[in-house]
């Protein structure tokens, strides 16, 4: 490809992808969902577990020093990825969904009273509308929804109609797990800032595909997964400006969250303890950091290009099949390709394509009203990272024409 | 491949296309809602059971090719029967798909048997069952919406 990106190489890295499944090639196109790991990331975990485990914030041994300084340390490679301002404005969560309740339940909840406004998109994650609807049962708060078109764009005149006195805080996605749909943050930031609202967005499905600069930004509380960007599961971040973070309360209480505590009054510890209370998931940060060194390492000015062409290929592909709609066109996307086709439900399609080695996500995607809105149950998701190939795309239409094949 | 085939039998995919019963039944006397939260399928089941019989039985909803079919199935095996009859069907149904170790009941599965190959699917024994266990709530009367999960 013309980008010069060689993904082979890549590939290479990666020992899930060389294996067969169902008697073909492995194609893994489900990085919506999670994508695999480097080797370099599973080295970290064996090299962490074999000679330096040990608990952090603790110890004055030499164990428990050195798993502090990797932790703090991968704190660090999380703080430069983001360009955040200070290693405390990283707050070490178990992912996505865990930093999306932390804030709600502590900003939210500490902010928030009966009638005033979140605004959502019509495209969020369900991890980014439950939470809201449960301050809504608790609080009163009002969930206000800013519609899509038919390409799946948000309609940004009907956001900026939304922005009010009432509004307390905009809560957004950066990248559509169901569309692929790249927001236009900046512009949503700008306008939500101009009304002095604060703005945090989920960046779950961004962090993946490009380079994010939350000072660039200006947001004010950015979330991702580190397990959708080739590190662990059960680790992700929460990033708030610091001043925010200060004026939040903690939601759970315990251990390494307190500066003093006697039976009449406890001292919370500073940033960015005060939100990770007991022994956090320490592995998991430092294989964070790996695959953040890797991710670095390969370039995300070089795989940001190669996907761009890759989706490209994959959209051109797909709207060659007849009977085959694609869900979710919008002129910015990334990394997503969800679709339908006539008479074929998507069920039956993923079934097909695992047979044939291809792996996809089928359903909701965890965010039935994308579905309601395109008044569909459920879509087929190919979701793409930066070590899949034209080949991979190849081998998804080849899965397709067996799944025409099969219900001809 | 033989699995997938051995799935995608033609009669599963004629069903599929053409169910059968697939309407509303207007003087229904139970009227049941199926869903699998986990992949949206959901179903509504009408059943007209006059003397212990089925007198009538139809189905609407959306799903994919497996639960089409199975619901199809399902009501063309229940039509005209009595209600003991419809629980040792749904009994022979449901250890065909979830004990694929054991003979199933060939005599009283007839074509239901094409939808064995399920069982070889995991993720995809929800969507066969679904139905079937909608059945069951609506001929057992407690009437609650059926959830897979």
């Amino acid at each position: 490809m013309s980008s010069g990106f060689d993904a082979e190489r890549v590939r290479a890295d990666f020992p899930v992808l060389q294996q067969q499944v169902n008697g073909r090639p492995l194609v893994y196109l489900d990085n919506g969902a999670t994508s695999q790991k480097p080797q370099a990331v599973i080295d970290e975990l064996v090299r962490y577990y074999s000679t330096e485990n040990a608990n952090v914030h603790r110890g004055v041994h030499t164990l428990s020093q050195n798993a502090t300084e990797d932790y703090e340390g991968a704190r660090a490679k999380v703080k430069r990825l983001l360009n955040a301002a200070d290693d405390h404005e990283v707050v070490f969560t178990r992912g996505t969904t865990d930093s999306l309740n932390i804030v709600a339940q502590s900003f939210g909840k500490q902010t928030l009273e009966a009638g005033d406004e979140v605004i959502v998109s019509n495209m969020e994650h369900h991890s980014n509308i439950v939470p809201w609807q449960m301050l809504r049962e608790e609080k009163g708060v009002v969930l206000r929804v800013v519609p899509i078109d038919e390409s799946g764009e948000l309609l940004m005149d009907e956001y900026e109609r939304m922005l009010s006195p009432r509004t307390k805080l905009v809560s957004i996605t950066h990248v559509s797990n169901a569309l692929g749909t790249i927001l236009p943050v900046e512009q949503i930031i700008g306008m939500a800032h101009a009304h002095g609202i604060p703005v945090m967005l989920d960046g779950a499905q961004a962090v993946p595909h490009m380079a994010v600069d939350v000072q660039a930004l200006d947001c004010d509380f950015y979330v991702f997964s580190g397990h959708k960007l080739f590190g662990p599961t059960g680790i992700g971040v929460l990033y708030g400006k610091a001043e925010l973070l200060e004026s939040m309360p903690p939601v759970q209480g315990g251990g390494d969250m307190i500066k003093s505590v006697t039976f009449e009054r406890t001292i919370y510890n500073d940033l960015p303890y005060k939100f990770e209370a007991g022994t956090p998931n320490i592995a998991g940060a430092i294989g964070l950091g790996a695959a953040i060194d890797y991710v670095q390492s390969v370039g995300y000015q070089s795989f940001a290009a190669y996907e761009d062409e890759l989706l490209e290929y994959g959209t051109k592909a797909l709207e060659t099949i007849e009977g085959l709609r694609i869900i979710g066109t919008a002129p910015r996307k990334a990394g997503i390709l969800s679709f339908v086709m006539e008479n074929v439900h998507p069920h039956d399609i993923g079934t097909i394509l695992d047979a044939e080695g291809v792996a996809v996500r089928t359903g909701h995607h965890c965010a039935q009203p994308v579905m309601q809105r395109f008044q569909i149950p459920a879509t087929v998701r190919a979701s793409m990272a930066m070590y899949n190939t034209k080949e991979d795309i190849d081998a998804l239409v080849r899965a397709i024409d067996r799944v025409i094949e099969v219900f001809s | 491949m033989s699995g997938l085939s051995d799935l995608y039998q033609e009669i599963l995919l004629e069903h599929n296309n053409k169910p059968r019963n697939f309407r509303k039944v207007d003087d229904a006397s139970a009227t049941v809602e199926g869903y699998n939260p986990l992949c949206g399928d959901q179903i509504t089941l009408y059943l007209k059971v006059v003397d212990d019989t089925v007198e009538d039985v139809g189905f609407q909803g959306v799903g994919c090719a497996i639960s089409r079919a199975s619901a199809s199935m399902m009501t063309q095996s229940i039509k005209g029967r009595s209600l003991d009859d419809a629980q040792v069907i749904f009994d022979a149904f449901h250890g065909m798909i979830t004990h694929p170790n054991e003979e199933p009941d060939y005599d009283t599965l007839g074509d239901l048997e094409t939808l064995a190959g399920v069982n070889e699917y995991p993720t995809r024994i929800k969507c066969a069952i679904l139905p079937w266990h909608t059945m069951r709530s609506a001929i057992s009367g407690d009437g609650d919406t059926v959830t897979t999960e």
